[in-house]
């Protein structure tokens, strides 16, 4: 159905051609592309909503911070757990912590904390806005002369966008201390020497790239989950459906950012 | 409750609809509607389902886009209507869903506001709690102010739904199968409510439905709607008075029921 506050284009009816599906995928990224565009034609433009990005913040956040907390610190022990053998043929046990850093700085933090998201705030995005739309809550909303798009879109996008690389930069330091913990016991390495050990191989573009991933990150789970939950149909099997290929999509897409950050990233080195 | 006599300008129209047209895909559902909504009235659309009376609505709500003709609401022609004018046009229409589409994560005190909150700025606090009140007192579920959606009966969900709409004192009130899946008692109390609505808020309605007894107890006039027309347009007596092999089954078949 066409509404006036543009609705996607209707994909073709599944079929087994391979021009079908072409077509269909094709159609599909214009969706998101016009999605994507209407996004930053409205995030940025007043009245802003900061009280409901504020409550969006604490839902994807602080909702996730056990979950964060206890995945970062058992990465973190685990990797420096299975590392140590690598390191003890070559005697050079003694790179663990910056061995431990570069692989969590770089790439295991804002990488799990974006595969968490996605599970976790991706689906309930997903499903929440997909549930508001089968029941009309979206229709409500615009007939009653509030901006959906804005309020449940926009807020949504921005929290991710603000709170991911947050809580990667909080899984990084948790992980961290799970490695710290098993290397203090193995080794007996103490509190400062680790952590001078952890920042020495460092570099600012190590942090810069980081982040940046973290934000394209939330970001992409943000829009997705959205995505998939505001153009919703087919009553609940369609809810179940957006909040599935929110999560989906969005790991897929996060593995496939991952890729060419680092690759970007590895020319600045 | 006895509908009473309503206070209809008939030289007023607050909805003028000429030659509207709407497909889906190959599927035409409209195909030519001409009617006008009076200042004042309580129009009936009746029809079957799949007929294209929810479509009717949505297409003046803005919700969905014409194909052919023209729509004009409250003065705007819905054809050329800008996405400014659109949202300043839709705090004067309320529109009654189906299942009356509160939102689940806010209380009825919440569902309320949110409209109010947010197109009436600079509205006090106390304004906003007298407005709320104000609207559930007259749908008669004051005591239901702090209560969520999943804990309202079907009825009670539809009167929240309506006290949603009049917050924003609309002049048009769009009801979208009002009655449907609400026992008989239920009912009457929505038609009750419907009339005391247009007698109490001054509006004009659209009353989309296929239940006889709401048309007869809420319409000043009812519309058939068959095969994306209009068929007959009247009382309904003059309506129901037919030997049109179209219509009739409609009738007897609600009546059977």
């Amino acid at each position: 159905m066409s509404t006036i506050n543009k609705s996607p284009v209707p994909a073709a009816k599944k079929g087994p051609s391979l021009k079908t599906r072409l077509s269909n995928a094709f159609v599909t990224l214009y969706n998101i592309n016009n999605f994507i565009l209407r996004f930053f034609r409205q995030a940025f433009v007043p009245p802003f909503e900061f009280k409901e990005i504020m409550r969006q913040c604490y839902e994807t956040g602080v909702r996730s911070f056990t979950l964060i907390t206890f995945t970062g610190f058992v990465t973190g022990l685990i990797f420096t757990k299975q590392s140590r053998p690598s390191l003890l043929s070559f005697g050079a046990q003694s790179w663990l912590p910056s061995l431990v850093s570069i692989a969590i700085m770089r790439a295991l933090a804002p990488l799990i904390t974006a595969l968490i998201a996605a599970g976790k705030v991706g689906s309930s995005i997903g499903a929440e806005l997909g549930s508001m739309r089968v029941t009309e809550q979206i229709d409500a909303m615009e007939v009653s002369g509030t901006k959906p798009f804005k309020y449940l879109v926009c807020t949504r996008v921005l929290a991710t966008t603000i709170t991911i690389p947050i809580l990667a930069t909080y899984t990084g330091f948790i992980a961290l201390l799970g490695g710290y913990l098993n290397v203090a016991v193995n080794e007996g390495t103490s509190y400062t020497t680790f952590w001078e050990q952890v920042f020495e191989p460092l570099t600012f573009v190590d942090f810069v790239a980081s982040l940046a991933k973290a934000i394209v990150f939330g970001f992409t789970i943000g829009i997705v989950g959205c995505y998939q939950g505001y153009y919703s149909t087919k009553g609940t099997e369609g809810v179940g459906k957006a909040a599935n290929g929110a999560v989906v999509t969005a790991m897929f897409l996060v593995f496939v950012e991952e890729i060419l950050i680092v690759q970007i990233a590895g020319w600045f080195r | 409750m006895e509908k009473g006599k309503a206070n209809i300008d008939y030289n007023d129209a607050v909805i003028t609809i000429r030659g509207l047209e709407k497909s889906f895909g190959d599927f035409e559902v409209l195909r030519g509607i001409d009617i006008d909504l009076f200042q004042g009235e309580n129009l009936v659309v009746l029809g079957r389902s799949g007929t294209g009376k929810s479509v009717l609505i949505k297409i003046i709500s803005g919700l969905l886009r014409a194909d052919k003709g023209s729509v004009n609401v409250l003065g705007c022609d819905m054809n050329t209507i800008t996405e400014k004018e659109l949202t300043e046009l839709r705090v004067r229409i309320g529109f009654s869903f189906q299942n009356s589409a509160l939102y689940d994560s806010m209380t009825v005190r919440k569902n309320l506001e949110f409209p109010l909150v947010r197109n009436k700025k600079g509205v006090s606090k106390s304004e906003i709690d007298s407005s709320v009140e104000r609207v559930l007192d007259a749908v008669g579920l004051l005591q239901a102010i702090n209560q969520m959606p999943s804990e309202l009966s079907g009825g009670q969900r539809k009167r929240i739904g309506i006290a949603r709409t009049l917050i924003l004192n609309p002049e048009i009130m769009l009801y979208d199968e009002p009655t449907a899946g609400l026992d008989p008692i239920t009912c009457i109390e929505i038609n009750d409510l419907i009339n005391e609505v247009q007698q109490n808020f001054h509006t004009s309605s659209i009353i989309i439905t296929h239940d006889l007894t709401c048309a007869k107890s809420t319409g000043d006039r009812v519309a058939m709607l068959l095969d994306g027309q209009f068929q007959r347009i009247g009382s309904f007596e003059e309506v129901f008075n037919t030997n049109d092999d179209r219509v009739k089954p409609f009738f007897e078949y609600n009546f059977i029921q």
